[in-house]
């Protein structure tokens, strides 16, 4: 036990050599460290830098509803405009379903046919459909979504939902935001040093789901404020009307949609000065546009962004150079945000912020310093006590305590982990207990001498059945670390990370290193009896 | 130079002796933790509840009744005040909003905010959090879960390792530490959130770790003295490990008061909880896991299972035992 050949001790110097100076970037600023080839950080927590924390929740329904939606309408097209024409009628979306009846219960085999087509073969990999196509009564049809392929198009939209997030974060010009999905419908954000978050919220919040289509003139007013449109329109609300009552139909199919749009920003009105918003449509849509301006000029149109009429204008000649301008009594700020809204994409589904918080900067950097403060008094107070209770012994578990806590930020900084306030509670901790191991060691070392052993035999023994203790003792420690990383969230999590890594390095640095040092020491003094 | 011991050499406590009494007080205690947060309740945070968190710090030390008057007249609800970290600051809690959406809340914030702006020029919010009734039902949820599981595992664990006795003596005593935190949490009325969440766990995790330093030792009695009464083998290996135990309850309790009183007041209940977990971990690990196993029955030789000796070599005869001086 005592030899340790000279391969072992460099590789072990080395070692705590590496993952301590992995922690030196930490404690630079990072103007400093910003040029160096590899610099791992540990990264404060908003807790401690001052920031905002946002879960953002899909809903879910409203998905399931869009896609419903969607598939109505291409199955009323499809339907529609193949050959054979197929009649159907008395299509309807109830219950999370669509069913429909066929005119002709003849062609029930070719509009299952043609419904094969539509809902495709399988849903992703799994092979499982996307939809239960059921024929009742021999001429009606109902589809009902199944839950594989729910499950996939929650997944697909999230992961896009995530792009669009981040895009529009970016746009803010925030610095090192954090966007993850978490769980089956949810997105972290987490965004250090941003004190008011409304901005953020006003962003994330829109759908941004732009469409244009065309007014219906014929509708009758007094109709329109109790919600009822001719066939083929639709009610939306229009908080701006200068007409009138905040309410407007218009035709129900799209002319053109934001997914035509290559590009979007905040301008003003050349004449009246007001903020606006341009768009640019790519080639598709400029083309789309210039069309319908053209057979519709002198009609009004209405700009609708997620369901709400921004403006209605006439369109007064054709618009052929695929550029458009909504106006609609915008502020430069929500004339700009929604123009960040638009150029970063729909998001596929609405998200609802369900958990916020946010940390002032004072009380992040008061953290900082108290925690810094405990945790370095807490480091002298148990020094002290290690070298007043094992004297040299005390000295090497106290250079295995001091390495120790830098090995844990080096080692933290590698797995870009962050530290959080519970972060520094684990720190204390796990200094705490490595301080333990140590305890064991040489308590088992003191004992081994009463019972009137040989230095070299106590301290053999010592390390040897404390080890098993250790191991076990550790053991358990990490059982409720891991639970708690798997199931915490937010603090808890940034606690279990620190106190698994701790776990580790301290059984390494208390156990094998200070060994070494013991080891050493003796074979160099051979002494004839430990002060211990 | 003369080194610290906390413990004597050759201390020889018969805490066997000792545990009817030990286990009437700890039952006592018990039943007391656990009517005392029936009746009190606990003061849960809002990342349980669910609601709305600001903490506004104030310029000069406001007027308590001045500001639950002005956010009470705001409409949003009934708030309850506390002060934190010093007399400038204090916590606001407001109750879930109902319209339930999120513009409802953030609206409510941003009300608090200029009302109490207005009325005390230069107040700032130091951090807010809203939490919606959903996601508070599931933390307390995973909470819950995390500490069953955990308690769970570590029993598991024991049983694999030691002997069924062992396991069960742990949870037990596992269950008495929680009983006492969350009576502790209920009396003192510190908020009980997420981080307490945490701190529970941890005090899991270090009384466990001082219950197998000991179990462990009793294992190793065990095998050592084949012929030797259990009660003797347990207060031999109690008091073997007593200044192991004694010294490392020491020096993590320096680490937490220093945390205590340094760490800023974020922190405070966490580290508080602790700081008790640990002494009533000690005592547990001590008084009621150990002597439990008397209780259940544990043998110093399983019938059946011949168990090797270890340390060949060394026999008992070699061996001095601290008792017989």
């Amino acid at each position: 036990m005592l030899d340790f050949p000279r391969w072992k001790v460099v590789s072990i110097w080395t070692l705590l050599a590496v993952l301590c100076a992995l922690a030196i970037p930490t404690f630079l600023p990072e103007s400093t460290t910003a040029n160096w080839p590899f610099h791992p950080r540990v990264n404060k927590g908003l807790d401690l830098a001052g920031g905002s924390y946002l879960m953002l929740e899909a809903d879910t329904q409203d998905l399931a509803n869009t896609r419903i939606e969607a598939l109505r309408e291409q199955i009323q097209g499809s339907m529609r405009n193949g050959t054979p024409r197929i009649l159907i009628g008395d299509i309807s979306t109830r219950n999370n379903q669509i069913s429909f009846m066929l005119r002709d219960p003849s062609q029930v085999d070719a509009a299952r046919e043609r419904l094969l087509g539509i809902t495709g073969g399988g849903a992703g990999m799994t092979g499982q459909r996307e939809w239960d196509i059921q024929v009742v009564d021999s001429s009606r049809f109902v589809l009902t979504p199944t839950q594989a392929g729910l499950t996939q198009a929650v997944k697909t939209a999230m992961e896009d939902a995530t792009d669009v997030v981040r895009r529009r974060i970016d746009e803010l010009g925030t610095r090192e935001p954090t966007i993850v999905r978490q769980g089956d419908n949810r997105i972290l954000v987490q965004v250090p040093g941003l004190q008011n978050p409304q901005a953020l919220k006003d962003l994330l919040g829109k759908t941004a789901r732009l469409e244009f289509k065309l007014v219906d003139t014929t509708a009758n007013p007094a109709d329109v404020v109790k919600g009822i449109a001719p066939i083929g329109s639709q009610v939306l609300p229009y908080p701006g009307n200068p007409a009138g009552p905040p309410f407007i139909a218009v035709k129900r199919s799209v002319i053109i949609s934001g997914d035509q749009l290559a590009d979007s920003r905040q301008a003003f009105d050349q004449q009246t000065n007001q903020p606006n918003v341009q768009i640019t449509f790519n080639a598709i849509g400029g083309n789309r546009f210039a069309r319908v301006t053209q057979q519709n000029t002198g009609k009004p149109f209405a700009m609708i962004v997620d369901n709400k009429v921004i403006s209605a204008p006439n369109i007064n000649e054709p618009i052929l150079g695929g550029n458009a301008v909504i106006n609609g009594g915008f502020t430069v700020e929500s004339a700009n945000q929604l123009a960040i809204a638009l150029r970063s994409g729909k998001l596929p589904v609405a998200l609802k912020v369900i958990e916020e918080s946010t940390v002032g900067p004072d009380l992040g950097a008061d953290s900082i310093r108290a925690g810094i403060l405990a945790s370095a008094v807490a480091v002298a107070l148990v020094v002290a006590f290690m070298f007043v209770t094992y004297g040299r012994f005390g000295l090497y578990a106290n250079l295995a305590v001091v390495i120790n806590v830098f090995v844990i930020l080096g080692v933290l900084a590698l797995l870009k982990g962050t530290l959080t306030l519970p972060g520094i509670a684990g720190f204390v901790l796990t200094i705490g207990t490595a301080v333990d191991a140590n305890v064991l060691i040489n308590e088992r070392i003191r004992e081994e001498r009463r019972r009137g052993r040989s230095v070299v035999q106590a301290v053999e023994l010592g390390y040897k059945e404390a080890s098993r203790t250790i191991f076990e003792a550790n053991m358990t420690h990490a059982i409720s670390g891991v639970i708690m990383f798997i199931l915490g969230s937010g603090p808890v999590k940034g606690f279990a990370v620190v106190l698994l890594i701790g776990i580790v390095t301290s059984v390494f640095t208390a156990v094998t290193f200070t060994r070494m040092l013991v080891a050493q020491w003796i074979r160099r003094e051979k002494p004839k009896t430990i002060n211990i | 130079m003369r080194l610290l011991k906390i413990v004597p050499d050759h201390t020889n406590i018969d805490f066997v002796s000792l545990r009817s009494w030990a286990f009437g007080l700890t039952l006592l205690l018990s039943v007391l933790a656990v009517g005392l947060t029936a009746v009190k309740g606990l003061n849960f945070g809002v990342d349980f509840v669910g609601g709305l968190m600001i903490e506004e710090k104030f310029p000069t030390p406001p007027d308590q009744d001045k500001v639950r008057t002005i956010v009470d007249n705001l409409g949003v609800g009934q708030a309850s005040l506390q002060q934190q970290g010093g007399p400038q600051t204090l916590i606001i809690r407001l109750p879930v909003q109902s319209g339930a959406d999120e513009g409802a809340t953030n609206a409510v914030v941003k009300k608090v905010e200029a009302a109490l702006g207005q009325a005390f020029p230069g107040a700032t919010f130091s951090r807010y959090s809203t939490v919606s009734g959903k996601v508070s039902g599931e933390l307390i949820r995973h909470g819950v879960l995390a500490v069953v599981l955990a308690v769970l595992g570590i029993g598991l664990f024991a049983i694999v390792r030691f002997e069924w006795q062992f396991g069960v003596s742990t949870i037990v005593a596992i269950v008495h530490d929680l009983l006492m935190t969350i009576g502790f949490f209920a009396l003192s009325g510190f908020e009980f959130d997420l981080n307490i969440i945490a701190a529970v766990l941890t005090i899991i995790g270090y009384s466990i770790n001082d219950k197998i330093v000991i179990d462990d030792r009793i294992r190793e009695n065990m095998r050592r003295y084949r012929k030797m009464e259990m009660r003797e083998i347990i207060n031999l290996s109690v008091n073997e490990t007593l200044p192991r135990t004694v010294m490392t309850s020491v020096t993590i309790l320096l680490a937490l008061v220093a945390m205590l009183l340094l760490g800023g007041h974020v922190l405070r209940g966490f580290t508080a909880a602790m700081i008790l977990g640990i002494v009533v971990g000690t005592y547990s690990s001590i008084y009621v896991s150990s002597s439990l196993l008397i209780t259940l029955g544990l043998r110093a030789e399983p019938e059946g299972i011949d168990k090797p000796r270890r340390g060949g070599g060394m026999d008992n005869a070699e061996r001095v035992a601290p008792r017989e001086r």
